[in-house]
């Protein structure tokens, strides 16, 4: 097999996609989702998969220890969580999730 | 515990997670080691199960011995902890007794294809209709780290200390040249992926088979100075090509080399069920009644 066909093939669309990337036209209209995150702080193992993948680094390993002596992860940047769900998909302990937030002005809208 | 931050959170936590419902929470948390890439995979599992709204009543989860065989006792539906390699004849009879209940075996490279690899490369020949997820971590990691029928050339295990010579097995070749009809591999990285591919696997009438690379951090890994499970989930984020439709024949794995992933079959093929009733039909006319139409 000729892993460097399918390498370059790979950049190659990658490059491709990058140079046809433009804003969507209807980027001021939609709104991104927040987040509110919850750790089951003395079930977690603190293996950082969470913490490595999450992609916009809402999350840290803390310094303190949970009782088994790991240390969980804390969401330094909770406010920037999208609820993209990542981190529940990977965390191998079912010890992260992500909760959808209700914005106010959106239930406001919905009355309207 | 004196941060702010962290009272914070921890006060958060009333919420329950919502794979709860599929756990035996009275055995959580479990004893995967910490960055083994299992429990990912059981995730990827429950989250698929949930995807497709079928009824948990008709879902029975089998495994062998190793650290993947203790999927069976965590998951909160019918399942069975069999004897080391019989995982799968035990969900073949299953199966057949129960045609309209989802059986899957979810276990490990030792269970399924060294102890039990006459198992299954019979049942994929037979097309029995039942899902077989292997967690491919390229060693015998329960037992202490002995070298598997998947541990690639070169990499050292407590049997093979200066690095084995022997050939593994490519396991999606295994499984599509037995007769699988449905055949995929990814990694433990590639969790909506995976989700997806189980999801598939679960509706596929048939032999379906899931490969899940995933990270052992106390033995591969640590053995082979990879450093743990983390370092191999970002080798598999820098290592992994996917590529679907690949000849099942060119994506085996070598040490630390590129990892080919991606759904490499999906056929239909009557079921060993179907084959079974055609055959006594044949033999026995109209006075055969078909077996697996009526309701249990
Ligand atoms: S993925 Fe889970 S176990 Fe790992 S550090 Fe994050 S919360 Fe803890
Ligand atoms: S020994 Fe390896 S496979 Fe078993 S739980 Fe630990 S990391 Fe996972």
């Amino acid at each position: 097999m000729d892993s460097r066909v399918i390498n370059s093939r790979a950049t190659t669309t990658g490059r491709v996609g990058m140079k046809f990337w433009r804003r969507p036209l209807d980027t001021d209209k939609i709104k991104i989702p927040h987040g509110e995150l919850h750790i089951i702080w003395e079930r977690c193992k603190g293996c950082g998969f969470c913490v490595e993948y999450c992609p916009k680094e809402v999350l840290e390993l803390s310094t303190e220890f949970n009782a088994k002596g790991y240390h969980p992860p804390v969401a330094v940047k909770e406010e920037e969580c999208i609820n993209c769900g990542l981190c529940e998909e990977l965390c191998p302990e079912f010890a992260i999730f992500p909760v959808l937030k209700e914005e106010p002005e959106e239930a406001e809208e919905v009355k309207k | 515990m004196s941060t702010v931050e962290i009272v914070e959170v921890r006060g958060k936590v009333e919420k329950e997670h919502p794979m709860e419902k599929l756990l035996r929470m009275d055995r959580i948390p479990h004893i995967w080691c910490p960055t083994c890439g299992i429990g990912t995979a059981v995730k990827a599992f429950a989250t698929a199960l949930e995807q497709l709204e079928i009824d948990y009543n008709n879902v029975a989860v089998v495994s062998g011995i190793g650290c993947t065989g203790r999927v069976a006792g965590y998951m909160k539906l019918d399942s069975f902890h069999t004897t080391h390699g019989r995982a799968v004849p035990f969900a073949v009879g299953l199966a057949i007794a129960k045609p309209k209940m989802k059986v899957v075996v979810f276990s490990g490279d030792g269970d399924l294809i060294s102890i039990g690899g006459n198992h299954f490369i019979h049942t994929a020949r037979r097309n029995v209709d039942i899902t077989v997820i292997c967690v491919n971590n390229f060693i015998y990691a329960m037992t202490g780290g002995q070298v598997a029928p998947t541990t690639p050339i070169l990499a050292n295990s407590s049997t093979t200390p200066y690095g084995t010579f022997e050939y593994p097995f490519n396991l999606p070749l295994l499984a599509a040249s037995s007769g699988a009809v449905y055949v995929a591999r990814w990694t433990a990285l590639h969790v909506r992926r995976l989700t997806n591919a189980f999801a598939e696997a679960l509706q596929k009438r048939g032999f379906s088979f899931v490969e899940v690379i995933a990270p052992c951090s106390t033995l591969y890994a640590r053995r082979n100075k990879l450093g743990d499970g983390l370092n191999l989930m970002k080798f598999y984020h820098d290592n992994s090509i996917i590529k679907h439709g690949a000849d099942p024949r060119e994506v085996d794995i070598g040490f630390q080399e590129k990892i080919v992933v991606g759904k490499f079959v999906d056929i239909e093929k009557p079921t060993y069920l179907d084959c079974l009733n055609d055959g006594y039909k044949r033999v026995f006319g109209d006075a055969y009644k078909v077996y697996g139409e009526e309701d249990e």
